[in-house]
């Protein structure tokens, strides 16, 4: 029933690598972008508090599809946006991981968003009252107080950006899935052990991440 | 008080989502024809804005119905996607599938196939002042595009031009915004679907077939397996529209300009 | 109206804000000046490509509109399906017996961490050889079998949040005058939890309208975005434009999906049905952002249920 395992034009493991330094990249990414917008969205400025907002609403409420399509369509095939060359398959890869990113950092923007909601008033009101500017006051008081308050959400935000690999697929990147789209046609005959594969090995992936973030929110977790 | 507005509020939800879902299915008459076509492709099989089928399969499809005796008023066209039309015809949904379909032995084991009706090659399409591609190995510095998993990029990546810079879309438009854009430099299927995209009058001018020859697809009209009788009905009517001009007149008018000569219609092999 | 996290701007820091502003809209403006010329420069803009959408009314009846009747319809039976079946699965796993907790707690993970997407291919590959669902309609079913399995356990886990979410003393004082386990879910938990649970039931819709999208790349099914294929054959390729419309088409009804489940949280939380804080929502800023203040209001009145 497996033996389609042993089949050479399967690379199993390799598809699976694709898939992890995908969600890898992307998490790395989005945190990043995440934080930035989290950062304007609050803000004294108005222009940047209104762009982060309408990108934020904008972005969320795209099918990440069509997101991966215009970073490679408009970005990759109109700009000319390589971010740095290479063939198809590597340009492919990076503008998979700069569309995840995108899509993902909006998640992350709004985790964070409440999770500087749970840092009391006094702290950034003492921080004030100190004569911190917004910027110190966000980056040295409320941000830091913030992430330890939700390594929770932020890890659903993260086990969801692993499962959304697996859209890359639209764009020819060859990660799991598409490995399993070949797999169901050329494999008729085993179709519930080629979805117990793929299914293990994503489950391999998330639930370790979930236990791993799980536990270290419970250690972080801001005692109040 | 507080929980009968919550109440109606999902009493509400579930109404929206009931509504959204109550959609009659419509089911064929029993004097009509169904045949599966392909919806999305210019020059082939092309579902127009106006309801209408436009392409060189759908004008086979007609001829051929009205030799079994269906007027244009009976025919019922369905989308037969490329993964679909072995499904269709094995569960008796269509009568017949006209959607560029390759005879070859894997598929003949499931269906039955009448014609071949048209020879196409695989071939590459560039933009019209490229020059540079004259052979599939000058592939092999350049950038393909094609759909993901086609046979076609495999064969290039696997025998033509194995460095060929290979980018794989979901669909053919995706890679000709690349070609247009200069990002890709070449798109490779059949050349029958190559011709209908630069034929379009969007794209006059733009792109040109390069004429290679680098695989050869006999179209053929896929039916139930063991229907001798349709098959040769079929048959039958493809020869008349031969002999009395329709082909080529089909031809014509759907793969008109872009440096695209069609092969001489087939001789019908599947007898 | 000002923020906690910064003094309310006097002269100076306006006039600061205000170079801030013009800065940040010159870099913006630059960039978008600049891809949009790029664009023009390889004719993405040209009138061809983008005219149809407004001139010819035949693409929004022929594609869009019933491209998008085919996404509420599956996102519509998706949620029609997963909601009593999430319902159940979440009070399943609150059970007190193991082997009812232990086996649907592992169901519930389980489809939580396999991608939609996979499962959707897995259930339009098990289709095609098990049944004979006919093949128009084997798209749709695969899809929202997909999305019914993902979303069921979804459901189930907002499910359980919200009854969790309640106070003990609810439990407490359905117990002491005597209520069965069953009747103590009936009556007392589940009504005051599909009050905390509805804003995320609706948001999950979102994520479900979205999904659908899937089903239309990898299985053909002929949802909103499937219909790009169909435009753009007819009309030369216009594949920026036709992704571009039909993206601010999900971001529309999506939106309006948004401001839904904001609007039902307002109102659920104005009829205060949870003892103790009063919460004035209002004069809180959940557009922009209105900082500390926000979730401070509402860490006093709820949980936020997920």
């Amino acid at each position: 029933m497996f033996d389609f395992l042993d089949n050479p034009q399967y690379d199993l493991l390799g598809a699976f690598w694709v898939t992890v330094q995908l969600a890898l990249y992307s998490a790395l990414g989005s945190l990043i972008l995440g934080t930035l917008l989290v950062g304007m969205r609050v803000s004294p400025v108005p222009l940047m508090r209104g762009f982060a907002t309408t990108y934020v609403n904008a972005v969320r409420n795209t099918p990440l599809t069509i997101v991966l399509i215009g970073c490679s369509l408009v970005l990759y095939q109109t700009l000319g946006i390589t971010l740095a060359g290479g063939d198809s398959k590597t340009i492919g890869f990076r503008m998979a991981v700069l569309g995840l990113a995108a899509y993902t950092g909006t998640f992350v923007c709004e985790a964070l968003r409440s999770g500087i909601n749970t840092v009391p008033v006094g702290q950034a009101e003492a921080a004030r009252a100190l004569g911190l500017s917004f910027f110190q006051v966000l980056t040295l008081i409320v941000l830091p107080q913030a992430f330890r308050s939700v390594i929770a959400p932020l890890a659903n935000v993260l086990i969801a950006l692993t499962k959304n690999t697996t859209v890359a697929a639209a764009i020819g990147v060859a990660e799991a899935s598409l490995l399993m789209k070949e797999m169901v046609e050329n494999e008729s005959d085993s179709l519930l052990a080629v979805f117990g594969v793929i299914a293990f090995g994503f489950v391999l992936l998330t639930l370790p991440t979930g236990l791993l973030l799980g536990w270290v929110a419970k250690r972080m977790a801001v005692k109040r | 008080m507080q929980f009968r507005k919550t109440s109606a509020a999902l009493a509400a939800v579930a109404t929206l989502s009931l509504t959204a879902t109550a959609c009659g299915s419509s089911s064929g008459d029993g004097d009509k024809i169904v045949i599966g076509i392909k919806y999305d492709q210019p020059g082939l099989g092309l579902k127009t804005p106006d309801g209408k089928y436009t392409g060189f399969d759908v004008d086979v499809a007609t001829y051929v119905a009205k030799e079994l005796g269906y007027g244009a008023d009976k025919i019922e066209f369905k989308q037969a996607p490329s993964a679909e039309r072995e499904n269709l015809i094995r569960n008796g949904d269509v009568k017949f599938v006209v959607a560029s379909y390759s005879i070859n032995d894997k598929r003949k084991a499931v269906v039955d196939f009448a014609g071949p009706y048209f020879l196409a090659h695989q071939d590459l399409l560039v933009r019209a002042d490229d020059n540079s591609i004259k052979q599939a190995s000058d592939l092999n510095a350049k950038k393909l595009c094609s759909v993901t998993g086609s046979t076609s990029a495999q064969n290039v990546k696997e025998k033509l031009a194995p460095k060929a810079d290979l980018q794989e879309f979901g669909g053919y438009s995706e890679c000709i915004t690349g070609l247009e854009n200069g990002a890709v430099d070449a798109l490779t299927t059949d050349n029958s679907i190559l011709a209908g995209y630069a034929a379009q009058k969007e794209h006059q001018g733009k792109f040109k077939l390069v004429g290679l020859k680098l695989s050869d697809e006999h179209y053929g009209i896929g039916l139930k397996k063991g229907d001798k009788e349709l098959r040769d009905k079929i048959n039958a009517a493809l020869e008349k529209m031969k002999s009395d001009g329709s082909w080529e007149k089909a031809v014509k008018a759907n793969f008109g300009p872009a440096n695209y000569k069609n092969e001489p219609a087939p001789a019908i092999t599947e007898k | 109206m000002s923020s906690v996290l910064y003094d309310t701007p006097g002269p100076r820091a306006k006039r600061r804000n205000l170079l801030y502003s013009a800065l940040f809209l010159v870099l913006l403006a630059a960039g978008v000046w600049w891809a949009l010329s790029m664009m023009a420069e390889k004719n993405q803009l040209t009138a061809e490509k983008w005219s149809p959408f407004v001139t010819d009314s035949a693409i929004w009846t022929t594609f869009l509109f019933p491209g998008l009747g085919e996404t509420l319809k599956a996102a519509g039976l998706a949620l029609v399906i997963a909601l009593p079946l999430g319902a159940l699965l979440g009070i399943g796993r609150l059970s007190d017996h193991a082997w009812v907790r232990v086996p649907i707690g592992a169901v519930v993970e389980f489809f939580r961490a396999i991608p939609v997407l996979v499962m959707m291919v897995f259930a339009s590959a098990m289709f095609v050889q098990f049944t004979t669902i006919e093949s128009e309609v084997r798209p749709l079913y695969a899809v929202v079998t997909g999305l019914v399995l993902y979303n069921a356990s979804v459901i189930a886990e907002i499910v359980r949040a919200g009854i969790l979410s309640l106070p003990a003393g609810q439990t407490d004082a359905a117990k002491a005058i005597g209520m069965r386990k069953g009747q103590t879910m009936r009556y007392v938990l589940l009504p005051q939890a599909v009050t905390a649970m509805l804003p995320a039931l609706v948001s999950q819709l979102v994520v479900i309208v979205k999904d659908t999208a899937l089903g239309g790349a990898v299985l053909g099914f002929s949802e909103l975005l499937f219909q790009i294929r169909s435009i753009t054959a007819n009309y030369g390729a216009n594949t920026i434009a036709a992704f571009t419309v039909v993206a601010l088409m999900y971001i529309a009804v999506n939106g309006l999906l948004t401001r839904f489940a904001g609007w039902l949280e307002r109102r659920l939380r104005q009829g205060g049905k949870s003892s103790g804080a009063t919460v004035d929502i209002t004069d809180i800023d959940t557009e922009l952002g209105g900082g500390v203040a926000e979730e401070v209001a509402v860490r006093k009145g709820h949980g936020t249920g997920t």
